[in-house]
């Protein structure tokens, strides 16, 4: 019984054995999965069809394009260096995000230069509309017993042609 | 002078807009005018500027193996290069829009095709072109002006031959 027990532990041993040593030679020879050429693809757009990204694109372009990052993966080339490859191919366009540089500063410099001002027109705003607030809130001026400042100079006006008007008849 | 900045800052966005929405409505080159220059290197390493062949009529021909209705006119194109190839003044050359190597060289086996062609690298030969698709075909006087915009494909050889006879003195 006990040489059985022994050789079923011998025989299971070299079976673990067996799966541990073959199992890495099969992942290499399975190559990458869809989610890892997905995950590369969906960081590059269809240069042919406008606004796709490349792993949710049908196409039979698409399909090549991501043939050739499951080929790169599989050579052991990084997310980056696939970039850069289809940027040399295709150009800037084929990148989900354009790189900082020449006239692409503008798609990073626009929406901060709109908030910005946006920000600085909101500041313009409250200040002018806190002034006006504290002209209105002011008390009126009882000497005068007059409130309206529109009545106050029509009321000067007439204050001043009376004056002269007298200052002509004495002369 | 806060007044001047914002005011200069919003007419920098609008003439910066301005020009971006410019660009993008710019239609395709027309005949008769200049053609852009540029330079193709073919798949097997060979060097073509455009500025080089002044004197000669140039096909440019835009193409894609995973473009179906580019393959009804390989072969004419491919015939009409071995017909005028022994006068030397008609030069064919092939840009491969956004395609992937290996299947542009299959391409390019099954059809049989021998002119020198090459990848539209960063797409600046069609950008210069401003092509809206494959196939196009520019085919480029002796002065170096566009003669003629084919969009789709070419139906037949004599087609092919009807417009570039007329260019050639």
């Amino acid at each position: 019984m006990k040489k059985f027990l022994r050789s079923i532990v011998g025989l299971l041993s070299l079976c673990l054995l067996t799966v541990s040593v073959f199992r890495p030679v099969s992942a290499q020879e399975s190559g990458p999965t869809d989610d890892e050429v997905n995950a590369v693809a969906s960081q590059l757009y269809c240069p042919v069809c406008e606004n796709i990204p490349l792993d949710a694109c049908g196409t039979v372009a698409c399909e090549q394009w991501r043939g050739i990052i499951r080929d790169k993966l599989a050579q052991g080339w990084t997310e980056d260096e696939i970039k850069d490859y289809f940027v040399a191919q295709y150009g800037d366009r084929v990148l989900a995000e354009p790189p900082v540089q020449g006239f692409n500063w503008l798609a990073y410099l626009i929406p901060f230069m709109v908030l910005v001002g946006g920000l600085v027109l909101l500041v313009f705003g409250f200040r002018k509309w806190r002034v006006t607030e504290s002209l209105q809130s002011t008390p009126p001026r009882r000497k005068t017993g007059l409130q309206d400042p529109e009545i106050d100079q029509e009321y000067l006006r007439k204050v001043e042609e009376e004056l002269e008007a007298r200052t002509r008849g004495r002369g | 002078m806060k007044k001047l900045l914002l005011w200069s800052a919003l007419a920098l966005l609008i003439v910066i807009l301005s020009v971006g929405l410019y660009r993008s409505q710019q239609g395709q080159i027309n005949v008769g005018q200049p053609a852009p220059e540029f330079t193709l290197v073919t798949f097997s390493g060979e060097s073509y500027q455009l500025s080089d062949y002044q004197g000669s009529v140039v096909v440019v021909n835009f193409w894609a193996s995973w473009c179906e209705t580019c393959k009804p006119e390989a072969k004419d194109l491919e015939a009409a290069y071995k017909f005028y190839k022994s006068r030397g003044d008609v030069l064919f050359l092939g840009v491969d829009y956004v395609d992937t190597e290996p299947e542009a060289l299959a391409y390019l086996k099954e059809f049989g095709i021998t002119y020198p062609n090459g990848p539209d690298l960063r797409t600046e030969i069609s950008q210069a072109f401003r092509i809206r698709g494959v196939p196009e075909t520019f085919i480029i006087d002796q002065e170096g002006l566009i003669a003629h915009l084919q969009i789709g494909p070419f139906l037949s050889l004599e087609e092919i031959k009807a417009i570039i006879d007329p260019l050639l003195k």
